[in-house]
């Protein structure tokens, strides 16, 4: 009698849980699919996704790009997205919204932000996070007006006790920043405001990507209240010749150590900061830093020798990466980096399948001890997926030789690798035209012989290699009579699949490490995604694959050498991965 | 006096209006079709960059319904070749349900980049649909076309970037 009633309550309860739980979603999407008027046309995402990500952040379905405002709050991280709800191709941009206790896992919220007044009606695109002094985040972003003219908002949670942050508002005092007669800012170009910084004088700054003509600039704006904002006669930094900043991320780094900087701060007592520029190029579809030192009293940024902010300077990922923004995550003392990486496939197959666009798994970024470039490397938390590892050690690698690696799910998979070289004085000889690592990649494949390489690793390969994507080093000597060394990385895509209508590119990268000590190599591996990351994060090249055979269980991993000289695996340690919640 | 002010002043005014379809068109890789696709259109003669590039949008978008329209007829008189239509069809529906709205909202809204993503497929499209007939395509007039206009519509968006 008692085991009758406890499980008919029990029933009930979870009729209740249920039931209101279906209800609070028709709320949520009541709010976003009021404002929006044109119909969907995305289908569901079908049965079938053999590239939908295990470890990767994704949404559900439709279209992703810019990561926004990423930061951390009472302890849980946020992730916002622009998002499209309408289909696989970007439009009809919103603010998408996830929450995190570890930049692994992530529980999906409805939209935060999405059109709802004339300062945004026409799209809520990208922007940053802020904390305030009395740690209260607020929003800048951009929005577009009833004239089509990119403006600048701020929104703050409308509840700050709740810690997701579910719900923001919009301050009546919108738009903060505009283009207008008197400043004769370009109105459709001025966009991706970055998170505020304060200075001597209490007064915040924040830079909003723009261009004149073909002059790329970070316009300044400062503020005593956070809302009323003047724009400063002379931007933060600007190039001629470059084309619109996107996306620009500016944030002090620490000379020395891998831990990272508060954007406002000035630095420990006795230590010496760095400032970094990040620009994205329209232009050229990349993302770029430099590294230099700030001005404080002029508001300047001064680039250090031998770095211009162009398409010159050091890229973060020779891949398809973009859009990238950093925070400071004050909990673990370090800087993180997320980037946007789109699909490689034609848009066809991304409405196909429903979706389109990832990101990369979350990057702790610090000044290498040289100082001059930025060290990445994938947030320790997503050592936690890795289960079953497979060891091999201390083997030979002959010219023209594989190696299975057996034991790991090889579609989803983390694998770090340390070779060693022996003959270097067989390395050949880097010619004089040899400057662009990229063209060296695409026209030198793998079955080109150099001394010393190509040996790394096929990965999402099909058992007889008809599919394969490799990633891969060559040792070149710089000159003739040289002890110097020029080491290449490659990610090579042009056999990756079956499918013609792919973009294959090969992607390229000097690293800059002595090949007289070992060369490491760790690749994430995810279904249709490739990140790899050479001698420790010195190099990183993301890349997407729609392999036909190499699906799944029917993916293998083989470390390669098909250089002439041989080469030692020292290690070689894969991990199979475990899924991740990422909706 | 007047008079003739004005009529110099129309005169002058016309003349660089032209110039401005001439001067873009002369950054493209076919000028004369570049020309002749602005110059036919009324839109043409008032339009900064980024009109121009939207009226050339609206060609892309004309062309792949002309296409589409030919690929639903051939149904009838090649039925051999349903399965290569099949994928045509796809890809043609493609360029008008995403290509073409997502670049003209993108060059409205001064986002040019994703302007020439969606140009750039619609070219990718038109190939990997002339591909399917493996050589003996009923549509290559159709897909040279298309690839003409996106090659000259891809040159224009990336001046805006």
């Amino acid at each position: 009698m008692t085991k009758e009633v406890c499980s008919n309550i029990g029933l009930w309860l979870l009729f209740t849980l249920l039931l209101s739980n279906y209800v609070a979603d028709l709320e949520a999407s009541h709010h976003v699919y009021n404002r929006l008027t044109q119909r969907s046309n995305t289908k569901s995402p079908s049965v079938n996704q053999p590239y939908r990500t295990g470890y990767h952040f994704q949404p559900p379905k439709n279209w992703m790009n810019d990561p926004n405002g990423p930061m951390i709050y009472k302890g849980i991280y946020h992730l916002f997205y622009q998002w499209n709800p309408k289909g696989a191709v970007w439009g009809n941009i919103v603010w998408a919204h996830s929450t995190s206790t570890d930049l692994i896992n992530w529980d999906p919220h409805p939209p935060a932000i999405f059109p709802s007044e004339p300062f945004d009606i026409n799209g809520c695109w990208s922007g940053s996070v802020t904390i305030l002094p009395d740690g209260k985040p607020v929003i800048l972003y951009t929005g577009i007006d009833p004239k089509n003219q990119q403006v600048q908002n701020i929104a703050e949670p409308k509840d700050l006790s709740d810690p997701y942050l579910v719900e923001w508002k919009k301050s009546p005092l919108n738009p903060l920043m505009a283009p207008d007669a008197v400043n004769g800012i370009n109105a459709s170009s001025f966009r991706d405001p970055t998170t505020a910084w304060l200075g001597h004088d209490k007064k915040w700054r924040v830079i909003i990507g723009s261009k004149i003509h073909r002059r790329g600039l970070a316009i300044t704006y400062t503020s005593k209240d956070f809302l009323k904002w003047e724009k400063s006669p002379e931007p933060l930094h600007y190039d001629d010749g470059s084309g619109m900043w996107e996306c620009p991320d500016f944030f002090p780094v620490t000379r020395f150590g891998s831990k990272g900087v508060e954007t406002s701060s000035f630095g420990e007592p006795n230590e010496v900061l760095k400032h970094v520029l990040k620009i994205s190029l329209d232009d050229t579809k990349h993302d770029y830093y430099t590294v230099g030192t700030y001005d404080r009293v002029g508001d300047k940024f001064v680039p250090d020798k031998g770095f211009k902010m162009d398409g010159t300077a050091p890229r973060y990922d020779y891949g398809k990466y973009y859009a990238s923004k950093t925070f400071y995550d004050s909990a673990k003392n370090r800087r993180v980096l997320w980037g946007w990486t789109n699909e490689s496939s034609s848009v066809e197959d991304d409405v196909e399948k429903g979706w389109s666009g990832i990101q990369t798994i979350p990057r702790k970024i610090w000044l290498d001890r040289s100082g001059k470039q930025l060290i990445q490397w994938p947030v320790r938390e997503v050592e936690r997926l890795r289960t079953k590892q497979v060891n091999l050690r201390n083997k030979v690698l002959n010219s023209r030789s594989r190696l299975e690696v057996y034991g790991v799910t090889a579609a989803q998979a983390d694998v770090e690798v340390l070779f060693k070289v022996r003959n270097l004085e067989k390395a050949d000889v880097m010619k004089a035209s040899w400057t662009d690592p990229q063209l060296m990649c695409s026209q030198m494949n793998v079955s080109v012989k150099s001394g010393l390489g190509p040996f790394g690793l096929m990965v999402l390969a099909s058992k007889n290699l008809e599919e394969y994507t490799s990633v891969y080093f060559r040792i070149f000597k710089a000159h003739q009579n040289s002890n110097k060394y020029v080491v290449l990385m490659c990610s090579d895509q042009s056999r990756s699949s079956l499918e013609e209508d792919n973009d294959k590119t090969t992607y390229g990268a000097f690293v800059d490490i002595n090949p007289h000590q070992p060369l490491s190599l760790r690749a994430l591996i995810d279904h249709s995604v490739v990140e790899s990351f050479g001698g420790k994060g010195r190099a990183c090249i993301t890349s997407r694959v729609y392999p036909k055979l190499a699906i799944g269980k029917n993916s293998h991993l083989f470390a390669f050498n098909y250089g002439s000289q041989t080469v030692d695996v020292l290690s070689l340690s894969a991990w199979s991965m475990k899924s991740a919640q990422i909706s | 006096m007047k008079k003739v002010m004005m009529v110099v002043m129309m005169v002058m005014v016309m003349v660089s209006e032209a110039s401005m379809i001439e001067q873009t068109c002369k950054e493209t890789p076919d000028f004369n079709l570049c020309v002749s696709l602005l110059d036919s259109d009324p839109r043409g003669s008032s339009a900064d960059t980024s009109g121009l590039a939207l009226i050339l949008i609206d060609k892309i978008k004309g062309l792949a319904t002309k296409t589409l329209k030919e690929i639903n007829g051939l149904y009838k008189k090649r039925p051999e070749l349903r399965r290569a239509l099949d994928e045509c069809s796809r890809r043609y529906k493609t360029i008008l349900n995403a290509d073409v709205p997502e670049a003209t909202e993108a060059i409205s809204k001064g986002v040019p980049k994703f302007g020439e993503d969606g140009v750039i497929d619609a070219g990718v499209e038109a190939a990997v649909c002339e591909g399917e007939f493996k050589g003996k395509s009923p549509l290559t007039s159709l897909t040279k076309s298309m690839q003409k206009i996106t090659n000259v519509t891809r040159a224009i968006v990336r001046m805006l970037l």
